[in-house]
């Protein structure tokens, strides 16, 4: 309940972070759509398909193997780690359910690193 | 290559998880049961032939109504028909398996020791066609799941009951248990990382069933397919889902994992057709 609790407010304080900087008038419209594509590559059913087991961002009916994507740039400083982990979460973890995106040949380089941005952002 | 190499290394790394335990068919079914017990404690143990519907109240209450008008009984219906109709040489099924089939779903599967096989129902009942001279069955949906859909009906209320007794039945068990352990497919996912480890939680929108009481309400009409289908055609349905090439409906892999799945569903009723989504 207390972990729920703080996850929670992490939650909320990466909404209000979001809110802040999401206005920011340096947003370039090239980095947007970097991330919309990264969004959509994440999101998609036959490429990272990441909702089936973790919630996200505004992603629809998110599964709840996962533990939720949210205040990534706290949990991840490091791009790299991030990376590494979407590329190979065996690494960390042998007997991880998450699928090796990149060992396996699941995702191409180009589109871990379109995903990574986009999850970086979250 | 290297795909080759990093599935090979996997597979080192998946295996010791399965044989370093030298554990009897048995104590298996044990540890299973409790790891389920312990992970739900308000599921009563004769709930978990239900499935997900042993978890979630809503889709209970939903599956509950479906129950009324039950969409596999057109099926029973169609399978009686096939089992009263005689061969061509005027035989019919009951030749092969007896006028009383009250007690036949629960006999499935077996290991037969002189072929050292897994005889599955679905495999009696095409053996029965051709010993008979009749075609036999597609394997995975239509007659062969309506004449299933038949016995399992007659046969509900008795218990699944398999034990492997000798070492040759004892080896299609480990095979079964092997492949239900071992990560496969390009999503590298075992049977164990839904349906045991993660049972109970959602992929997407669809909330995993417990490996405890899989094969007992089989054959099943499922909303999604329409229609009928054996124990087998949904492995095979999982199998694709993690980009893994299915293997055929009765293969020994599939009679071994039925086998498997089977002794770890030990005691509960078969309950037989069933309804799903
Ligand atoms: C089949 C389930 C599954 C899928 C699909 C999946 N993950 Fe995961 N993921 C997990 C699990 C379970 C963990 C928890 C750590 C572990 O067990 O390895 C995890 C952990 C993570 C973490 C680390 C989180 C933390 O706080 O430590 C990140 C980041 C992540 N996943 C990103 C992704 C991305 C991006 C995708 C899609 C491209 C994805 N995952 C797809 C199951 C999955
Ligand atoms: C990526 C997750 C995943 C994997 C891996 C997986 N399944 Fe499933 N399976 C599902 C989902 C989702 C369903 C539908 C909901 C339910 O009943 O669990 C399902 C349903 C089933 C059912 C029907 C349950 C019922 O009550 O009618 C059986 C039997 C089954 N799976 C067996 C297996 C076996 C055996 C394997 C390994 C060969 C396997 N599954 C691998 C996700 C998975």
């Amino acid at each position: 309940m207390r972990k729920t609790f703080r996850v929670l407010s992490i939650a909320v304080s990466a909404l209000a972070l979001t809110g802040v900087l999401g206005i920011a008038p340096t947003a370039i419209a090239d980095d947007k759509s970097a991330l919309e594509k990264g969004k959509k590559l994440a999101f998609g059913i036959k490429k990272g398909n990441c909702l089936a087991c973790h919630m996200m961002s505004d992603g629809d009916q998110p599964g709840n193997i996962g533990p939720p994507l949210i205040a990534m740039k706290a949990r991840f400083p490091d791009k790299a780690v991030l990376k590494a982990q979407i590329s190979d979460a065996r690494a960390k973890n042998p007997n991880t359910i998450m699928p090796p995106f990149g060992t396996h040949g699941i995702l191409t380089e180009k589109e871990i690193d379109l995903i990574t941005d986009f999850v970086h952002s979250l | 290559m290297k795909k080759l190499i990093s599935s090979v290394a996997l597979l080192i790394i998946a295996l010791p998880f399965v044989t370093v335990q030298a554990s009897t068919p048995a104590e298996d079914t044990e540890a299973f049961r409790s790891y389920f017990k312990k992970a739900v404690p308000d599921v009563k143990f004769e709930d978990f032939q239900n499935g997900v519907y042993a978890l979630d109240a809503d889709s209970r209450e939903q599956w509950i109504e479906i129950e009324e008008f039950p969409p596999y009984e057109l099926a029973i219906d169609k399978g009686t028909e096939l089992w009263e109709k005689p061969f061509k040489n005027g035989k019919s099924f009951a030749s092969c398996f007896g006028e009383d089939i009250s007690g036949t779903r629960a006999k499935y599967p077996y290991h037969d020791e002189a072929q050292d096989t897994i005889v599955t129902l679905e495999g009696d009942i095409n053996k029965c066609l051709t010993d008979n001279g009749e075609k036999p069955y597609k394997w995975k949906k239509g007659n062969i799941a309506a004449v299933s859909a038949y016995i399992a009906y007659e046969g509900r209320g008795k218990k699944v009951d398999v034990h492997p007794k000798t070492d040759k039945a004892k080896a299609w068990y480990d095979k079964g248990k092997k492949f239900f352990y071992a990560k496969r497919g390009q999503l590298n996912l075992a049977c164990a990382d839904c349906h045991v480890y993660n049972f109970n939680r959602k992929v997407r929108s669809e909330l995993l069933s417990p490996a405890l009481g899989h094969p007992t309400h089989f054959p099943v009409f499922r909303t999604k397919w329409g229609e009928m289908g054996t124990l087998h055609r949904r492995y095979g349905g999982c199998n694709k889902n993690i980009r893994a090439k299915p293997f055929k409906a009765q293969s020994d892999e599939y009679k071994a994992l039925e086998y498997f799945q089977a002794v770890m569903s030990n005691g509960l009723e078969l309950n037989g057709p069933g309804a799903r989504k």
